[in-house]
């Protein structure tokens, strides 16, 4: 096995050195050789690790209860930190330039319209993606009580995608781009990430293979459809044909019309798989397990399940509403979403009601504190979404901050706020440490943060529905009121709130760090010591 | 199901009696309320869909008995908001644009428009307040480059300066650095001359020399007295209103390299009456001849 | 509920499954749009990009002016009296990918074409507070300083062929010279051009001819933008879908 991969990485040696020796553009000469470099690394840590242990690790431990593979988890649990980090500074960094242009600089690598793509890459499959890699990992070894499969593989899943990461991001900062809304990286990082997720589908898969529960749990059916379908929307709608084999440049196979829906199908659906399905897996274990309830409703959870999957793919052309796409498209995609609204508060409902008889621990544990304030957000977004699918009301939202408010009610609220609850959840069990280092800190965090998130959408809702009112408002003649600058220079003031509330989130994160770095060093918080949450039950290997 | 069914204490609710790392699951039934909802988004779309375009067929999609389409609502819209207005376009297209001001109604009118289509079409070049940029005139001051009346302003606005519409105002500022007509020491005097008309210079000799430059030179389109021409837009270069700006280095690089700024014709884009507006609310911004 | 059993016990079933689940909406919603005849509007004057746009347009993609700024003009009345005629598919169709947008921090563009002289382009893109004070647009002054790169323009000709666009052999063989002559009005080859990319419009764009810039080629797509189609031959009851 230890062979195969090498030669694996021979072939990316080869590869890396060959796109940088016949590259066309410069920018495909950097990254044929980052390629190169990441090859070499790789391949001399599969030698290292080949004299350290030749055999590999066994699935059980010595007293038979298994062993599982944590060294990944920890990795992950790094990686997710790191990425949050960068992630939300540079989201600070655009909020910024929006409020004050001259924060541009007026070159090339610095200016928004490169950014903007590094923050969305960032939080979403930086961030995001290594939360959900790690969490996935993590459940399904958990709930099929097996060793994560594969040896190798799941390090390659983790390290290919970071590889994917660092070439998408200076990628973007460089201008290599597909213009492909959260579809950026150009097609050799495409094919890259596509083969990444055919490995981290098997490795998940092969897990699974090994469960000894009969039944697979509700996170991993979650997690599934949010691998299969990603690999599914990733592949359709980056199909594009390079300009050369040896340079960066591709056009994408589909124009016009047809490449927006293909776009908006892959674009919602990104929303609808990476940022829903696969965080509701993330929901349906910290939940029952950090409140320590069985999950509300089995039924529930098969019937939004199925219907969460089915009516998200039709939801796409909300997107393009009042576009050239035909008016029975945008139909399609407003009634569907429509639909959709139920689906989702079945898993609302499935996550909150797991804290029936235990809704005290929303005040003892600042960690649940976070995964269920992550629901509510849930809750919100996924009314607001369906409302904001109404033609008559998208009239009026669609380009504005409104669209920018609704994203980050998810995003801050729910995808990060979950994940938070899982980091808190995840450093005392993998360091195997009795408590977090304090509860105080992820209670500052949690409030500093949840201002942050307020001032940030709620000054995105009154800047994206002044802009839409501002943009169709007509004098008593029935003239246009406003010229477009006018608008721009009433959001001043919204661009300068939101930014407050991306620092105060910011800040928030990096106490979230401390507080973990502290936790994984083993540290306790004397004032705290005696009154902290124990976390030892959750560690407990059975 | 399994056998032996475990009730959790709790809720007393069943549980489905399976087990995962320690977390179980209760059978709930689903929620009544969140099951009608459901039902009843599914039936409101039903219900969308048989009145609206909706579903797509072989060679065509399901129209809808509303017989709706956002292009032709617009139409309607558009219609209806054009009738509204109907009469005062008409009248503003028919009356003779000195004569607009008598009526006072139609002249509010055609200021509100004017208004609003400056703030639309105008306000990125010559500013939200008409006050200009470098290279893109005040529209609030006096001095007019093409004639201040309203029917200069009018034809200004409709066929452009130097655009490409064949009845467009023309002149040129020539580039005389560039196309070596004269040399850097020539430009700079006859720079200092310039601004010797509206501000003290201390290089005099210079200035003296500028003005032989000046006279051979320039006076034939911006006048002997330089205050000058509108025939070719020639500013005026004594009035301490500078187009580009007033240090010299911008003086120096207009002589030296030529200007030749362009102001689009509105005629292919607006519609007339529209025009009209824009010439009564430019001439009434304050410097109207 | 007692069937979902069997798919909870055997994954290569969930799988399989929740692959139909999810394939459905997309195949019903996305494969008429490539076979239905009233997608795309019959219109006049649609032409392939002239490779001087195409550079352009490349430009504007590299350096994510989407991120602020739709090409998309909605059927509305004030969208339609701020900017314009709505946009139509037919206006996109050689657009790999689309870039109608998302969010309108900026004004729409795809009728900017026009609107505003080679200068004020110039002007604005550089520091566009300088023309417009309220503006949070970034300045480009980089683009006005760098060579535009040229020897890759077959080859995006050629792919752009391969994926739809109706390149003809004429128009790739010439890409290189039709690139250079674009901005040069004085050129001898001036009518074949113009034969080529009918409505082009021709000269130095960014106010240095002794330079063929990043700036020429991206002004060179702005002021074609939204001028192409022929709307007085444009049958509007014939287009409502
Ligand atoms: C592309 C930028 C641009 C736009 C848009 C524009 N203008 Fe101008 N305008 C100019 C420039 C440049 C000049 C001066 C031309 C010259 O050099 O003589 C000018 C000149 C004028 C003048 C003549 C001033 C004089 O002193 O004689 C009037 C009047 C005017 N514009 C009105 C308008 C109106 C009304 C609109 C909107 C419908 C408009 N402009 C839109 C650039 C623009
Ligand atoms: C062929 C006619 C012509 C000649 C000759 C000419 N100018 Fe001009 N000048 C113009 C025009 C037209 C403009 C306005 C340019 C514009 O509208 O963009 C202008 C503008 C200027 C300006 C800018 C004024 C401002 O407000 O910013 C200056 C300064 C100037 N000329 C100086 C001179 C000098 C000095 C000479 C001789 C060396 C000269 N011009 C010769 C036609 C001429
Ligand atoms: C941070 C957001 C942002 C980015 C990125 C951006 N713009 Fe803008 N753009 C604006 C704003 C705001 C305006 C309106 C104010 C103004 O005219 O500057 C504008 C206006 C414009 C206009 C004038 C449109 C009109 O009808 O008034 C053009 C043309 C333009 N931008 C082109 C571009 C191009 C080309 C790029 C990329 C190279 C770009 N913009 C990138 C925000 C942006
Ligand atoms: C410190 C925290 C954050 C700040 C300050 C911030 C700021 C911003 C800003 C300024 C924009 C551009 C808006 C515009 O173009 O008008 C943006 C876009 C976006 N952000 Fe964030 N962000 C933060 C965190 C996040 C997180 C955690 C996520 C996801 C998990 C996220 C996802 C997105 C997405 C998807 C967009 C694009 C929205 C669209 O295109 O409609 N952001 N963000
Ligand atoms: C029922 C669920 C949801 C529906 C129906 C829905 C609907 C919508 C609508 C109508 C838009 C605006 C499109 C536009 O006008 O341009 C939008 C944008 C967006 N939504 Fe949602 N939403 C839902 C849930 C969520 C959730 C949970 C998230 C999680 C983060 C999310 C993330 C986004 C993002 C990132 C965008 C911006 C896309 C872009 O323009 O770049 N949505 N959504
Ligand atoms: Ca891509
Ligand atoms: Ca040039
Ligand atoms: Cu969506």
């Amino acid at each position: 096995m230890n062979l195969l991969w090498l030669a694996f990485t021979i072939v990316g040696v080869l590869t890396g050195v060959l796109l940088s020796a016949k590259a066309v553009d410069p920018n495909m000469m950097l990254h044929g050789m980052m390629f190169t470099l990441a090859s070499i690394l790789s391949a001399f840590a599969l030698i290292a690790r080949h004299y350290r242990n030749a055999s590999a690790p066994s699935l059980a431990s010595e007293n038979g209860s298994v062993n599982y593979n944590t060294e990944i988890l920890k990795a992950g649990v790094i990686a997710s930190a790191f990425w949050g980090i960068a992630g939300f500074a540079v989201g600070l960094v655009i909020a910024l330039q929006l409020a004050f242009p001259a924060l541009n600089f007026d070159l090339p690598w610095t200016n928004f319209g490169r950014l903007r793509p590094l923050h969305t890459s960032a939080v979403i499959f930086a961030f995001g993606g290594n939360i959900l890699i790690m969490t996935s990992f993590h459940v399904v070894q958990r709930t099929c009580r097996a060793r994560l499969a594969g040896d190798i593989a799941p390090w390659f899943v983790f390290w290919g995608y970071q590889l994917f990461i660092v070439l998408a991001a200076t990628g973007y900062l460089l201008g290599v781009t597909q213009s492909k809304e959260y579809a950026e990286p150009e097609w050799y990082v495409d094919i890259w990430l596509t083969l990444v997720w055919v490995v981290y589908l098997l490795v998940f898969l092969a897990t699974l293979w090994r469960r000894q529960e009969k039944h697979i749990y509700v996170a991993n059916w979650f997690y599934l459809a949010f691998i299969v379908t990603i690999a599914m929307l990733h592949v359709v709608n980056n199909l594009s044909v390079p300009v050369s084999f040896a340079g960066v440049k591709s056009y994408s196979l589909f124009a016009g019309v047809q490449s927006a829906l293909t776009q908006w199908w892959y674009g919602h659906n990104a929303v609808g798989f990476f940022l829903t399905a696969g965080f509701l897996g993330i929901m349906y274990y910290y939940i029952p397990k950090r409140v320590n309830r069985p999950v509300y409703s089995y039924r529930l959870s098969i019937i939004h399940f199925w219907s969460l999957i089915f009516l998200y793919i039709w939801a796409g052309p909300h997107h393009l509403h009042y576009t050239a796409l035909p008016d029975w498209a945008q139909t399609l995609g407003m009634t569907f979403s429509v639909m959709l609204w139920m689906p989702s508060w079945g898993g609302m409902i499935n996550g909150l009601m797991t804290l029936s008889g235990a809704w005290d621990k929303l005040r003892t544990d600042p960690v649940v504190r976070f995964l269920v304030t992550s629901v509510a957000f849930y809750g919100m977004s996924t009314f607001e979404g369906p409302l904001m699918s109404i033609k008559a009301v998208n009239a009026l939202s669609h380009y504005t901050d409104w669209t920018i408010g609704h994203v980050h009610s998810g995003a801050l609220g729910w995808v990060a706020y979950i994940s938070f609850g899982a980091l808190y959840f995840m450093v005392p069990v993998l360091w195997k440490r009795k408590s977090l280092y304090s509860d105080a800190l992820v209670n500052l965090h949690f409030w500093i943060s949840t201002v942050g998130i307020l001032l940030y959408i709620t000054a995105m809702w009154v800047s994206g529905i002044l802009q839409g009112l501002m943009w169709r408002a007509y004098d008593a003649f029935g003239f246009l009121e406003y010229s477009f600058s006018e608008t721009v220079e009433a959001m001043h003031p919204f661009y300068v709130i939101r930014a407050l509330g991306g620092l105060l989130f910011l800040i928030g994160a990096l106490i979230m760090i401390y507080n973990l770095w502290r936790t994984a060093r083993g540290d306790v918080r004397e004032k705290e010591a005696g009154k902290l949450v124990p976390n030892l039950e959750y560690a407990g290997a059975r | 199901m399994s056998k032996e069914v475990e009730k959790d204490d709790v809720t007393g609710t069943e549980t489905t009696g399976h087990e995962w790392d320690g977390i179980k699951e209760l059978d709930t039934p689903m929620p009544r309320w969140w099951l009608w909802t459901m039902y009843g988004t599914i039936i409101w779309s039903i219900g969308y869909w048989i009145v609206m375009p909706a579903w797509p067929l072989v060679s065509s999609y399901t129209e809808g008995f509303l017989g709706y389409s956002s292009r032709g609502a617009l139409e309607q819209e558009l219609e209806e908001a054009n009738e509204a207005q109907a009469g005062d376009r008409a009248a503003l297209v028919t009356t003779e644009l000195e004569d607009i001001k008598n009526n006072d109604q139609l002249y509010q009118f055609a200021l509100r428009g004017g208004k609003s289509a400056f703030a639309v079409n105008c306000s990125q070049c010559h500013g939200s307040g008409a006050a200009g940029a470098p290279g893109f005139p005040n529209l609030n001051d006096d001095d007019w480059l093409w004639g201040g009346s309203v029917d200069q302003i009018y034809e200004t606005i409709k066929y452009g300066i130097r655009s490409d519409h064949d009845d467009t105002r023309i002149g040129e500022m020539p580039a005389f650095l560039t196309n070596e007509m004269l040399d850097r020491s020539q430009i700079n005097d006859v720079t200092e001359y310039v601004l010797s008309l509206s501000d003290t210079r201390e290089d005099k000799e210079a200035v003296a020399r500028g003005e032989v430059v000046f006279q051979e030179n320039c006076a034939s389109c911006h006048g002997e007295n330089a205050k000058g021409n509108r025939e070719f837009g020639a500013p005026n270069l004594t009035d301490a209103i500078w187009f580009y700006g007033k240090d010299k280095d911008v003086i120096l690089r207009t002589i030296s390299r030529g200007r030749n700024n362009v102001m689009p014709a509105w005629v292919d884009r607006l519609d007339d009456a529209t025009i009209r507006q824009l010439a009564l609310y430019v001439h009434s911004l304050g410097g109207g001849e | 509920m007692l069937k979902h059993k069997v798919v909870e016990k055997n994954s290569i079933l969930m799988l399989v499954l929740v692959l139909i689940v999810v394939s459905i909406g997309g195949l019903i919603e996305i494969a008429p749009l490539f076979y239905l005849e009233s997608t795309i509007e019959k219109v006049k004057g649609m032409r392939p990009y002239s490779p001087l746009e195409l550079a352009g347009r490349d430009i504007y993609i590299r350096e994510g002016c989407y991120n602020c700024h739709s090409q998309m003009v909605r059927p509305l009345r004030d969208e339609s009296e701020r900017y314009g005629h709505y946009s139509l598919a037919a206006e996109s169709m050689y657009d790999h990918p689309f870039q109608w947008g998302s969010k309108r921090t900026g004004p729409d563009l795809a009728r900017v074409g026009g609107r505003y002289s080679d200068e004020w382009h110039v002007t604005h893109m550089n520091n566009p507070r300088d023309v417009v004070p309220e503006s949070v647009m970034p300045g480009y002054p980089f683009l006005a300083k760098t060579q535009l790169e040229i020897s890759n323009i077959t080859g995006n000709l050629e792919t752009n062929s391969l994926v739809g666009v109706p390149y003809t052999e004429d128009m790739i063989a010439n890409a290189e010279l039709d690139l250079r002559i674009q901005v040069d009005p004085e050129a001898d080859e001036i009518d074949a051009f113009m034969e080529r990319y009918p409505k082009a419009q021709v000269r130095d764009f960014d106010g240095n001819p002794a330079m063929l810039s990043e700036l020429d080629a991206l002004i060179a797509y702005l002021q074609m933008m939204g001028t192409l189609v022929d709307f007085t031959s444009y049958d509007v009851d014939a287009n409502k879908r």
